[in-house]
């Protein structure tokens, strides 16, 4: 009985564990190391780091921070945020990490995902894809944090980087991401039921029954939130039992 | 003190591994010397990455021959591709020999081509059913225990009898095996939780 995953995600500045919303207002929030094993306790199925560290001098700040969760907490690890080059792969990877995601990086230079999927293995190649809805209903890929509209579709973008070697997709809605309004389902279930690899969804959830919907709604492997879980809105046991009564299958 | 070798030939992250030993208080190294190997009382080969890639790592570094004879009197036990590699052949990329310690072949999951519900990689925590629960890897555990599965192809060892769990991912999955003194998880203990970490520990205790 596979199950649904539940990921949290600790936005990590210069070793520390902030959370924004929209990608603004950061908000100081502890050791990463203590909330990675506070999460374990709780049933998180995985754990992602996302660096946020602006300062290149501070950027190894995240490798250590790795270092240290992984002799500590035995259970899937990402790390994602200004990775661009193989040597950033194997840093993480080195430090402990079983996932790095992807994002920017891979839309400049696409062979960055078969280059790290060829050394490292298509199983710890995460692509990520901050998606926003055009005009014309479609979606477009952003870079850059959000800022950079690429003109990118989607679809396309995921489809090829599947092709390319990504191993899995984390996909996070613009549109819906710190709204706490619900997943975005159309743009989730859209890249999920073209892709054979799994795909994350992120952004949006704000209640239990977000991710009851995103998981019955879409093919989504796994569902992905960050400070409904930081600030403890939503309790991962009780969202899991809750998903358990809902005949959703979970790991408890 | 009784001790772990963790092969290191050039496939994959053996810290993870190296790390839930030292956390279980487990003396362990990962060397790829075939001496220093021998010393362990234990062997673990842990492993991502493609098949052939792996078979020839560890066939040019002369750690196949040291694996087959290692066995004949020391426990090992392989993890994920390292279990893989304990059979008699894989399909990854080309037909490719494998250790030949346990009889069988290694082919790709097959449920995703009648189902988009199964995605490729077998990707997440999945339950086991344990088949032999008296194999020594499974003491203490749970009825049905969650472990952390991340692979492509699966292990079709020939006979029952060396299958110790199976998982359901649309088909059987082979999650655990065991011959002798060799012992082979598809799925990754190290990364799953109370559940793997006791593995890795009633591993140790038999060596």
């Amino acid at each position: 009985m596979i199950t649904k995953r539940i990921i949290p995600c600790l936005d990590v500045k210069d070793g520390r564990v902030v959370k924004g919303t929209n990608f603004v207002n950061l908000r100081d929030a502890g050791d990463p190391i203590e909330i990675a094993k506070l999460y374990n306790t709780k049933g998180a199925d995985e754990l992602v780091f996302l660096d946020i560290t602006a300062s290149h001098e501070n950027r190894d700040t995240i490798v250590d921070v790795v270092e240290r969760t992984s002799r500590e907490v035995f259970m899937p690890l990402t790390v994602g945020g200004g990775i661009r080059t193989i040597d950033d792969f194997k840093k993480i990877l080195r430090a402990g990490a079983d996932k790095v995601s992807v994002n920017s990086a891979a839309v400049k230079n696409k062979y960055l995902i078969s280059e790290a999927a060829d050394k490292f293995g298509s199983q710890c190649v995460v692509l990520a894809i901050d998606a926003k809805r055009r005009g014309d209903g479609g979606f477009s890929v952003y870079i850059n944090g959000g800022r950079i509209d690429t003109g990118i579709d989607v679809i396309e973008w995921a489809c090829e980087a599947e092709e390319l070697g990504a191993g899995e997709i984390l996909l996070t809605s613009m549109d819906t991401d710190g709204t706490k309004s619900g997943f975005d389902i159309e743009i989730t279930s859209k890249v999920a039921s073209l892709l054979n690899i799994p795909v994350i969804a992120s952004g949006g959830g704000g209640s239990k029954e977000h991710f009851k919907d995103i998981f019955t709604k879409s093919e989504a492997s796994a569902a992905l939130a960050a400070t409904l879980f930081h600030y403890r809105e939503l309790e991962i046991p009780d969202l899991k039992e809750y998903l358990r009564q809902e005949n959703i299958n979970v790991r408890i | 003190m009784k001790t772990i070798g963790i092969i290191d030939y050039g496939m994959g992250n053996l810290h993870s591994v190296l790390n839930a030993c030292k956390f279980l208080g487990i003396n362990a190294f990962c060397s790829g010397d075939a001496d220093k190997l021998s010393e362990a009382d234990g062997l673990i080969l842990p492993g991502v990455g493609a098949f052939p890639d792996a078979m020839t790592c560890l066939e040019s570094t002369g750690l196949d021959l040291f694996i087959k004879e290692y066995v004949k009197e020391k426990p090992l036990l392989g993890i994920c591709l390292g279990m893989q590699l304990l059979f008699d052949s894989s399909s990854e990329v080309r037909e490719c020999k494998g250790l030949g310690l346990i009889p069988g072949k290694v082919i790709k999951l097959t449920a995703c081509e009648k189902s988009r519900e199964y995605k490729i990689p077998h990707m997440g925590w999945n339950s086991l059913e344990i088949l032999n629960p008296d194999s020594p890897i499974m003491k203490g555990q749970s009825d049905v225990p969650f472990v952390y599965f991340v692979h492509s192809f699966k292990a079709l060892p020939d006979s029952r009898d060396d299958i110790i769990a199976v998982s359901d991912y649309g088909e059987e999955v082979c999650a655990a095996v065991g011959r002798g003194n060799v012992f082979g998880t598809q799925f990754h203990p190290e990364k799953s939780e109370k559940t793997g970490l006791r593995m890795i520990s009633a591993f140790a205790e038999i060596i």
